[in-house]
């Protein structure tokens, strides 16, 4: 077949490439530019090479602080993921309940994160917190301003409570998708309630939970409003993640050059996980 | 092996049926043989998947029961009526092989491996994806997953009854035509009573004993394929059946004689007719005799179609169709007669029979 080329295209995607150019590239071309200089002031720079990588991946600071987002993005993925299923497939198909599950999802999403994040907070507190009070009423040593484990469990309840819609969303469009003939091949065919989760309803979600997969798992690993707001890293760097220690490196202590190195490793690993997940949950799905 | 009992069935799939409008299936009261092969034959949306799947427990009539040779299974679930179905459009396991798609009904009934691998190999040689086993079943045509779903219905040697519904709409004619035959084949080898939805007439009429015509949400006739030809018991199995279908006159009845329009044809019986009924006269273009005798018709149009010509006519200011031999000549000024014992008589659309 014929190409034709029509050179006038170029100009209507030329406003995407600047846009994409000014907001992106162009950034993160600045941190790799600081990441291998250092500087004194003055807006004076020296060649640094790769010292700036290997400071920052030769110190415990990093390492822990990346250990942390491992489990806290493990965690996060091993609640909501199956959470959101089980939602999704106990969902209703039709009639008044769908608009109203529909928007009660939606909720959680719609408030912005540092919001969120306040929300927790005070609800959690112990002095004046909804939550907090309750279960010193309970008896239940709660208090995330000093207990690690409480800090941990405060940040991914909220996290679970604000993305697993997400998921269920997701989760649900491609539930619905799947016409009725399925489910009464199912009936005709004597499979059990779990047969038709594996062959018929988990089949149809893959797709969409490769996306929901992939989206929880970068979004909670570049967590950052949510540990700010209510713990601030702490108790000691118990909830000091990655972003965290990005932001008190760069903006803190003002360390341009290993925030800047930690942040191309940072984004690095998040490139290279996420197209690890997709590599293997697709070839998977080839092989069926 | 069941023989199964429809009393009384209706169905509407809203709520509140208001009217007799809201339901798909009006009133069905039918008796299903042990071991018979049925054919049901009707246009789109009479009613016949909705039939099915009252059958085979996927949908719970709102009124009137079913009886499994003698058993009230009304409330049954689908899982325990021992019935297979097929589906009009294929529905197969994306993720698990040919081989597994097929074996999937047996070890769900925990039927022992040995027994399942004989009955998927003998299914999967009869729809003739005996190669295909292996592989998985995402990647197969419509035609070949249409083969899976129709294998899956038929790898159960010991079910009541199979409904199959319109499952060789996809299939290419060479092909409709050995899965038929091997269709049948079974039937006759396990005797399971079979119930096949078709809107192809000829497919209706060479499977089965008996064929069941519905229309509008109700059984009109069921019959052997002669009975449905000779004496369809409504005008539409009239039109339905055959091919041009019935011609069907406006006429007065009085007494033995039908008045259409100028003519008046003798009857040789008198029919049994409510005053105020709308009457009508059907006869059947293979019936009509074109000759230079008899009543007068003018000829709008001749259709030869190989081994008879079909004359498209107008008679008594009415159009009619007669089907004449192939090398039947056509006259200058032609007359029609009809057949006497071919004629029937409808009053508000059902045939009716003598005045006793
Ligand atoms: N799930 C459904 N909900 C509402 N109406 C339906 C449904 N299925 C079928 N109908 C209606 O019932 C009538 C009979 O449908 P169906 O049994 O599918 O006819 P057929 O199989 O003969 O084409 C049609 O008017 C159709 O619109
Ligand atoms: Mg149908």
């Amino acid at each position: 077949m014929e190409k034709t080329w029509n050179n006038n295209a170029w100009f209507m995607v030329l406003p995407v490439l600047v846009l994409v150019a000014f907001s992106a590239v162009i950034p993160l071309m600045t941190v790799v530019n600081y990441s291998v200089q250092d500087t004194f002031g003055n807006n004076e720079f020296f060649w640094a090479g790769t010292d700036w990588f290997q400071d920052v991946l030769e110190s415990d600071r990093f390492w822990d602080a990346l250990t942390r987002n491992l489990i806290f993005s493990a965690i996060i993925l091993a609640i909501e993921i199956p959470l959101g299923i089980v939602i999704a497939l106990n969902m209703p198909k039709k009639g008044i309940g769908v608009p109203i599950c529909l928007v009660l999802m939606a909720l959680p999403l719609l408030i912005p994160w540092n919001v969120v994040g306040t929300i927790w907070q005070v609800f959690g507190r112990v002095d004046i917190g909804l939550l907090g009070r309750t279960l010193a009423a309970l008896g239940i040593n709660y208090n995330y301003v000093q207990n690690p484990i409480d800090a941990w469990v405060t940040l991914i309840v909220m996290d679970v409570w604000h993305w697993t819609s997400l998921v269920v969303l997701l989760c649900y469009a491609g539930l619905v998708s799947i016409p009725d003939a399925y489910y009464q091949a199912a009936k005709i065919d004597g499979a059990s309630r779990w047969s038709v989760f594996r062959y018929i309803q988990l089949p149809k979600m893959k797709r969409v939970l490769l996306i929901a997969f992939l989206l929880r798992f970068m979004d909670s690993f570049m967590i950052y409003t949510e540990p700010f707001v209510v713990t601030g890293g702490g108790p000691g760097n118990s909830t000091t993640f990655l972003s965290i220690d990005l932001v008190k490196m760069a903006i803190g202590q003002f360390d341009l050059g290993p925030a800047a190195a930690l942040s191309i490793i940072y984004f690095l690993i998040i490139l290279l996980l996420s197209w690890i997940f997709y590599t293997v949950m697709t070839t998977s799905d080839a092989k069926g | 092996m069941a023989r199964i009992n429809l009393e009384h069935i209706r169905h509407a799939y809203g709520a509140k049926p208001k009217s007799e409008a809201d339901y798909a299936l009006k009133e069905v009261h039918h008796e299903w043989n042990d071991g018979g092969a049925y054919a049901l034959l009707g246009p789109s949306g009479c009613g016949k998947t909705t039939l099915l799947n009252i059958i085979s427990g996927l949908i719970n009539p709102s009124e009137g029961q079913i009886l499994f040779d003698g058993t009230d299974v009304t409330h049954l679930a689908t899982q325990h009526r021992n019935i297979a179905q097929v589906f009009q459009f294929p529905v197969i396991y994306d993720t698990m092989t040919v081989y597994d798609n097929l074996a999937f009904p047996l070890r769900n009934r925990h039927v022992p491996e040995a027994e399942v691998d004989r009955r998927v190999k003998e299914i999967i040689e009869m729809i003739g994806l005996g190669g295909w086993a292996k592989k998985t079943a995402r990647g197969l045509t419509a035609d070949q997953k249409q083969k899976i779903s129709l294998g899956r219905g038929l790898v159960r040697s010991d079910v009541s009854a199979i409904l199959f519904d319109e499952p060789l709409t996809v299939i290419d004619p060479e092909m409709k035509w050995v899965l038929r035959s091997q269709i049948k084949r079974l039937h006759k080898r396990f005797g399971f009573t079979m119930v096949y939805v078709t809107h192809d007439q000829t497919e209706a009429l060479t499977f089965a004993d008996k064929v069941v015509v519905m229309y509008d949400g109700q059984i009109v006739q069921i019959g052997t394929p002669a009975e449905l030809f000779e004496r369809p018991s409504h005008t539409f199995v009239g039109y339905f059946i055959g091919s041009p279908g019935m011609n069907v006159l406006p006429a007065k009845i009085d007494g033995a004689t039908a008045a259409v329009g100028g003519e008046s044809i003798a009857l040789g019986f008198r029919p049994k007719i409510k005053a105020g009924a709308t009457t009508e006269l059907g006869i059947r273009p293979e019936f009509i005799s074109l000759g230079r005798e008899g009543m007068p018709v003018a000829i709008t149009k001749v259709e030869d179609i190989g081994r008879h010509k079909v004359v498209r006519a107008r008679f008594a200011d009415r159009p009619i169709s007669i089907i004449v031999d192939e090398d039947g000549e056509i006259p200058a000024e032609p007359h029609v007669t009809f057949d006497r014992q071919a004629i029937n008589i409808y009053a508000d659309s059902w045939r009716v029979g003598e005045e006793a």
